[in-house]
């Protein structure tokens, strides 16, 4: 150690500390109690282990208590648990102890060595390996060397084309939903059409393309087709011409789908208007085309054109003239 | 000879004529640990791990990975008759009719949990003391890398469920894959089996979690311990040890007791939060549909800073060309990640870079002996807090009534300000109190006892340090900083410019130091005496 020291350190060190003898080393009544304080630890245990056994067997699972700190709560599940909880606990407190009072605490002082090798160890491997390259022979037979190469980096592409069946190509699907001209609105529960007097001013549904008969609907159908309507009054909306002939009687139709990450765009606040995703918190304004006013959203949820048919229910104007959800590399708008 | 020690030689002899293992098997039982409560923070890890192993066994043999829809029919009423995927209808089934079944699924999930947060505290006591250091950089990566693998393995195992709040996690994840470049489009079809949500995750995420992820983590953490062992743990300074020497207690019996013992304590504590305190309660937020949500969507802590940083990210997106490229996804989803985890990977070779010091360690550092990297890591922890407190800024607003734009702009401002700040701060307190350690060991501790003088004069008693105390204060090393600039190691004239230029003053500041006392201080301090 002290052919370590710099001739500069200030204190030389003064070595490990004297032992210090506990209690329990010296003193062979205090060993006996620490004995009995680690079985009684021990039998803690044990406690633990029956209680988990009671509750397993005769607490039944729908068994409902009340506690002052955790409430009403499942009696089952809770005395299983705590049962569980004391089994295990007091083991551990119970070795942990034996270890502090009862087992030896002597420090031991052992060596390290560098983990470098030895330089003729370095040498005596280096030879070896070059010795097997050289028998080997792979320098001086470059034909086998390269075709060795090339099997063996064929051979790695095929794992990676027995992944190709995980899935089908995308083709044009990101930028499809089943919106087409004429497609009915239909209520998300319920699937039924509906007409504008239906909802109120102020008032929020949830809508979905209505199905031929036959066609279930999927939820990959409901991650594209998702429409929140809106109703606000008429004179409260900020469109162009354009957009605003895409509303119906003060009735706004959206991609619930959020135009960042997908999530569905459903907290709408009645007084600003606004309607906000939950989850990074992208706030769209509805009477201006759910243009983005805050969060990090890039662009305003794709907005439906509507009307009405014949027969008085809301319908499709036109499919969604962009591609819904978040964006992709191929997205083109 | 009593019977079991008989029993106890028979068995070692039973061993040994067939592996001769005696030899390794006695120096390997009497291994030495030093002791210190911060080198359990790893045990916690690991005890984790096996208690996530144990509950996760448990829950496979009820779980059913499959997105195929069925009717629910159990005890939990208000679900009865809705359709759900299978998936979910068997976490409820575990939840409500397999006894014990709620009490693992809950020990399951706060493992997990204690196992994120005891890796990355662990990760933070090998960091600020030093001990990824020459010859341990291999398992600082390792930790890196099961870090990484630890964040996707539980985002996985909370997505098992199929329940609306980690629907809504996988939507997420499937936005992020999208946005990569080129080929994002191409990758969410593939793992999804075809569009979002498809019917195909459920049963390929439940593969990685419960197979091909641990696998690896089992792997990795074995090489980690391994290498532990081979290379002997590190020990904090103080009298008697020094860089060749490892002081503590043997593996036998003490640390087996001791270390058992604490497997032991860390399961009772995760069985007692498992019983009293709900996680996860999937039967609240219904099946997973993409056309609804709940409000205050929140991840697991650990991807909490992940979901601040891409809540934080301006609305950018560039579409030219008929491509849409989404930076506001790209860059905190991705690219900042991706930045984060590399530099903390290769770290050890950085510093190593900036000091010059390529030379073994085994003796930890005090923090405060080396303020650079304990402000850098000071720094990075402001990052991920601030990141970590924009991830739940819409329960921040709720609860504490403010505003969500403020809280927004404050983690937008402060992702950029707050770092640099708590890296100059930390570095001044380190300074600050290497500067008191250097106080204590030339005049002594203050005693807060005053005494008055017989010529009136009040002084307050100084009392000498131990000399174990003042071993402790001295005993670290100061290098200087690096001549670079003028040549490099071989003494050529130094042609890198820019890098060199880098290189010096980088060394610069991760040599500041306050100058501890030198013998010529201690000696004039004696003759000051006497």
């Amino acid at each position: 150690m002290s052919e370590m020291k710099n001739e500069l350190e200030p204190l030389s060190d003064p070595g490990l500390p004297e032992h210090l003898h506990r209690k329990t080393d010296v003193d062979p009544l205090a060993a006996k109690k620490a004995e009995r304080q680690v079985s009684i630890l021990f039998l803690f245990s044990v406690i633990g282990t029956l209680l988990f056994i009671y509750s397993y067997i005769w607490i039944p699972q729908d068994q409902l208590i009340f506690l002052p700190i955790f409430g009403t709560t499942n009696a089952h599940q809770l005395f299983l648990g705590l049962g569980l909880a004391m089994a295990l606990f007091f083991i551990g407190m119970g070795a942990v102890h034996w270890a502090k009072t009862l087992m030896p605490d002597h420090e031991v002082v052992d060596y390290r060595k560098e983990q470098r090798s030895k330089d003729e160890d370095r040498e005596a491997f280096v030879a070896t390996v070059k010795d097997g390259a050289a028998q080997a022979g792979l320098g001086r037979r470059p034909l086998i060397k390269r075709t060795l190469g090339l099997a063996l980096g064929l051979v790695g592409l095929s794992p990676i084309l027995l992944l190709r069946d995980l899935g089908p190509l995308p083709e044009n699907e990101l930028n499809e939903t089943n919106w087409k001209a004429g497609t009915r609105l239909v209520t998300d529960p319920g699937d039924r059409p509906i007409r504008p007097s239906d909802l109120e001013v102020g008032g929020v549904a949830q809508v979905q393309p209505e199905f031929p008969p036959g066609k279930v609907r999927h939820l990959d159908d409901i991650a594209q087709d998702s429409v929140l309507l809106i109703r606000v009054r008429p004179e409260e909306f900020n469109l162009d011409a354009e957009r605003l002939s895409w509303t119906y009687e003060g009735i706004i139709a959206f991609s619930k789908i959020c135009s960042h990450m997908g999530c569905a765009v459903a907290l709408y606040e009645q007084t600003t208007k606004h309607l906000l995703c939950p989850c990074h918190q992208s706030t769209f304004d509805v009477t201006r085309a759910a243009k983005v006013i805050f969060g990090p959203a890039a662009r305003p949820l794709p907005q439906l054109a509507i009307t009405v048919d014949n027969e008085g229910y809301l319908v499709a104007k036109a499919p969604f003239s962009e591609a819904v959800g978040p964006s992709f590399w191929g997205r083109d708008s | 000879m009593s019977a079991r020690e008989r029993v106890a030689g028979g068995t070692a002899n039973f061993i040994d004529e067939r592996t001769g293992a005696a030899k390794w098997l006695k120096k390997t039982i009497t291994k030495v640990f030093p002791d210190h409560w911060s080198f359990m923070l790893g045990e916690i890890v690991m005890y984790s791990f096996v208690i996530l192993l144990l509950s996760g066994t448990f829950l496979t043999f009820w779980f059913d990975p499959s997105m195929r829809e069925v009717e629910y029919e159990g005890s939990y009423e208000p679900l009865n008759g809705v359709k759900m995927s299978a998936a979910y209808a068997s976490a409820l089934h575990i939840s409500f009719d397999v006894r014990g079944g709620l009490l693992m699924r809950q020990i399951h999930h706060w493992a997990a949990l204690i196992f994120m947060a005891a890796m990355v505290i662990h990760m933070m006591r090998v960091f600020f003391t030093g001990a990824f250091r020459k010859p341990r950089e291999l398992n600082w990566i390792i930790g890196v890398a099961l870090l990484t693998l630890g964040i996707v393995e539980g985002f996985l195992g909370y997505s098992l469920p199929d329940d609306l709040l980690s629907g809504t996690g996988i939507r997420i994840a499937e936005a992020i894959i999208q946005a990569i470049p080129v080929v994002g489009s191409y990758l969410s079809y593939f793992v999804f089996g075809g569009a979002f949500p498809g019917e195909m995750f459920i049963q390929r995420i439940y593969a990685a979690h419960i197979l091909l992820i641990p696998g690896i983590m089992l792997a990795l953490i074995t090489a980690h311990l391994m290498l532990v062992w081979y290379q002997k743990h590190t020990q904090y300074p103080g009298p008697g040890r020094t860089e060749k020497n490892v002081v503590g207690y043997p593996l036998m019996p003490v640390y087996m007791a001791k270390a058992g013992g604490f497997f032991f304590i860390v399961f009772g504590v995760t069985a007692f939060l498992g019983a009293v305190a709900q996680i996860n309660p999937i039967w609240i937020f219904g099946p997973y549909n993409p056309g609804q949500i709940g409000a205050g969507s929140q991840p697991d802590w650990y991807m909490g800073w992940l979901d601040g940083l891409v809540r934080a990210a301006p609305p950018i997106e560039t579409h030219a060309f008929g491509i849409t490229i989404s930076w506001n996804i790209l860059i905190p989803g991705l690219i900042i990640p991706g930045i984060i985890f590399t530099l903390m990977a290769f770290y050890p070779f950085i510093e190593q870079w900036m000091t010059g010091d390529k030379r073994e360690h085994h003796l930890l550092d005090r923090p405060r002996n080396n303020p650079n990297r304990t402000a850098i890591g000071a720094m990075s922890l402001t990052f991920a807090l601030v990141a970590l407190i924009n991830g739940g800024n819409d329960l921040l607003a709720t609860h504490f009534d403010l505003s969500i734009n403020q809280i927004m702009w404050f983690s937008r401002i402060g992702l950029i300000a707050l770092p640099p700040i708590a890296f100059v701060i930390t570095k001044r307190i380190c300074l600050s109190l290497q500067r008191a350690d250097r106080e204590k060991v030339l005049h002594g501790r203050e005693t807060g006892r005053l005494v008055m003088l017989p010529h009136g004069e009040f002084i307050e008693v100084h009392e000498p340090l131990s000399p174990e105390k003042a071993y402790l204060l001295t005993s670290h090393e100061q290098l200087p900083a690096l001549e670079v600039g003028a040549s490099d190691d071989n003494g050529v004239a130094n042609p890198q410019g820019l890098k060199g230029k880098v290189r010096a003053r980088m060394s610069r500041a991760s040599q500041e130091q306050i100058a501890k006392p030198t013998s010529k201080d201690m000696l004039e301090l004696e003759d000051g005496h006497h």
